[in-house]
């Protein structure tokens, strides 16, 4: 175990008076390994920003504690706090050009020249902005702006770098490159990072662990792996994973020496008893009704299958998403090849008990994934 | 530019003209009889072609007023330079007080904040004449009464809540993440209201200590009430044309031409600052 970069404990975080206000950070706990890079993850409102924000020093901290490599830093201004950050709104300053903008941290730390200037084009060279370096905020475009703020944050040395959203402007193509530069970048020098992002593509491509926040609360903070393969509740099933995760309601039921697990419309998906391992056999026989997900690269189609409508059917040019009306809700599937369905065709599915997850139905707490127990 | 037909733009001419007439006709008047004795200036019907003469700015400038009954001493220069110094001492003391006090209603919500940012707004709702009396009172009491100082103190009432509310909508109006981002750089809150915030307010802070300065400078009542003539800015100076033996309409003339130039010379210096500040947005990503 290394060094720790970031603790964060017991941190709530209200907007307005404690206890009463907006409660937008709830009881928030979690550490950070140095060198580590961490992406906070969720829709917008779950709290990923006042978290940075709290980090930073620009939110006040409700209740709780923040370290920083060790020091206590949650009531001290940011300007102690030996952080660097970039900004979602990009915040350079406008009477300066973008390689002055970026200099400034370090000229504040009173670096020589020669050393600011090998820096600055070090990274100008990194994300592409070399030939803006001499022109002004106000004249280039957001997805220059961007990549001069997250320079300017990257630039600097600081115990951590905080990045809000910080590829949210650029295209596509640009987007790939730079996210495995900034990967090696950050990790070559070992710095820690932690940033912030709603779209999963960035968080799983940069971020050695990810935390998923909704509605203030940490619901997990795992290895992009494990988000995928172990989503501790429904609520990470269902938000990692592109297509999401088809989630089913089921009655648990037993006939002869099979499972049931009857879906509405009068459909059942039917398993052998030894299908399952013993433990997770028992959770299910526990309970009445659960929750069943299946990810849509797990859904397969076989002729002994349940039955489904196709009601939608896209070529992506390397995959087929077909949408299907089954069990009362929708279900999608992928397949590698693309695949002719006619609006309508009748198709059956199949599902592996393997990769079926299985949730709590009250809680949405996970009971089992595949052959294990959550 | 939209299309627009021929008779919209003619249309559109006229109004513009007839706007323009209206709002320099005054002026243009004023400018006029400066150049006149009384004689010429009241003689019926008007006429445009006179013989200019220099007289009145004389008697201002030399403060010898000749009138029929004599030669009057009048303190015009004197009251000039009351109006100078009362106008720029009250608007640099109110943007000394008024931009960091707008910085901290514009960045710290704390509690009673609007409530006070209101209170101070409201020195504007009251008629000066309200307050006149009291203040009077005090005024003598505490040793106020015709003191430089006690005249900047009672200017506050103007330029205060002016500066304090144009300026607080201009600091609002700048990201505050751009204070964060140099204030996690390594500078101090300090460091970056001086280096950040009001550089980027400046058109801003610029604008609304023009408006306060011009205010100053119009006011009478204050002044009238207040302070004797020695300290007498030219909008209650003016009044010592109303002599014996008439009104000195072309010395009126010549001493509004004489008041009017410094706020008409800053008002054209500052536009662009003016235009400057409403275009701030510019500033957001």
């Amino acid at each position: 175990m290394s060094q720790g970069a970031l603790a964060i404990s017991g941190v709530d975080k209200f907007y307005g008076p404690i206890d009463r206000g907006v409660h937008a950070v709830q009881n928030l706990t979690m550490e950070i390994d140095k060198g580590e890079i961490v992406a906070l993850l969720g829709s917008s409102g779950c709290g990923k920003t006042s978290t940075l924000r709290m980090i930073a020093g620009f939110e006040e901290v409700s209740r709780g504690t923040i370290s920083v490599a060790g020091r206590k830093v949650h009531t001290l201004p940011p300007v102690k706090r030996n952080v660097a950050m970039a900004f979602e709104g990009y915040s350079l300053y406008p009477p300066l050009t973008v390689r002055e903008n970026m200099a400034f941290a370090l000229k504040a730390a009173k670096l020589p020249r020669s050393e600011v200037d090998a820096k600055v084009a070090n990274i100008a060279k990194l994300l592409e902005i070399e030939d803006i370096l001499e022109r002004y905020p106000s004249s280039i475009s957001g997805g220059q702006q961007q990549r001069a703020s997250l320079g300017r944050a990257l630039i600097r040395k600081a115990d951590l770098h905080l990045l809000d959203e910080p590829m949210g402007q650029l295209e596509p193509q640009l987007r790939a490159v730079l996210r495995g530069r900034i990967k090696h970048f950050i990790k070559e020098r070992g710095l820690t990072a932690i940033l912030v992002t709603h779209d999963q593509t960035e968080a799983n491509a940069l971020a050695d662990r990810i935390a998923v926040m909704e509605g203030g609360v940490l619901q997990q903070f795992d290895t992009p792996d494990m988000l995928k393969q172990r989503p501790a509740n429904l609520f990470t099933g269902t938000f990692v994973g592109e297509p999401p995760m088809n989630v089913f309601e089921a009655y648990v039921g037993t006939a002869a020496d099979k499972i049931n697990l009857r879906l509405p419309d009068g459909l059942s998906l039917d398993y052998d008893k030894d299908a399952f391992s013993g433990s997770v056999r028992d959770e299910l026989l526990k309970r009445q009704r659960v929750v069943i997900g299946i990810r849509p690269y797990a859904v397969r189609r076989s002729k002994d299958g349940v039955p489904a409508t196709v009601s939608a059917n896209q070529w992506l040019g390397d995959q087929t998403h077909i949408a299907a009306d089954f069990a009362g809700g929708s279900l999608v599937l992928v397949e590698h090849d693309r695949t002719r369905l006619e609006l309508g065709a009748p198709i059956n599915i199949s599902i592996d008990p393997k990769n079926l997850h299985v949730f709590d139905r009250a809680s949405g707490m996970a009971i089992s994934h595949g052959m294990e127990l959550a | 530019m939209e299309h627009t037909s021929l008779l919209e733009r003619v249309l559109r001419g006229i109004a513009l003209t007839l706007v323009v007439i209206f709002f320099m006709f005054p002026i243009v008047w004023i400018f006029m009889m400066s150049f006149q004795t009384n004689e010429t200036i009241l003689r019926i019907p008007p006429q445009l072609v006179f013989k200019p003469t220099l007289a009145n700015y004389t008697a201002l400038i030399t403060g010898k007023l000749t009138t029929a009954a004599g030669t009057l001493d009048i303190a015009f220069m004197r009251n000039l330079w009351n109006s100078v110094f009362l106008s720029v001492t009250s608007v640099a003391v109110a943007l000394l007080l008024g931009v960091p006090a707008a910085y901290a209603f514009a960045r710290h919500k704390f509690r009673g904040s609007e409530d006070i940012a209101f209170t101070l707004l409201s020195f504007r709702f009251a008629p000066a004449l309200l307050v006149l009396l009291p203040l009077t009172l005090y005024f003598q009491k505490l040793g106020l009464a015709n003191t430089y100082i006690g005249l900047i103190w009672v200017y506050q009432l103007i330029c205060l809540p002016l500066i304090l509310w144009i300026v607080r909508g201009y600091f609002e109006d700048i990201p505050a993440d751009i204070e964060y981002a140099y204030r996690i750089a390594g500078h101090s809150w300090f460091a970056t209201f001086r280096k950040i915030a009001l550089p980027l307010a400046g058109p801003g802070i610029a604008a609304a200590g023009l408006l306060a300065f011009i205010f100053a400078w119009n006011n009478f009542v204050f002044a009238l009430v207040l302070a004797s003539a020695d300290k007498q800015p030219v909008t209650v100076g003016a009044l010592a044309f109303i002599t014996s033996s008439g009104i000195q309409y072309g010395q009126i003339s010549a001493a509004i031409v004489l008041s009017i130039t410094p706020t008409l010379a800053l008002a054209l210096y500052a536009q662009r600052y003016l235009v400057e500040g409403l275009s701030l947005g510019a500033v957001k990503g």
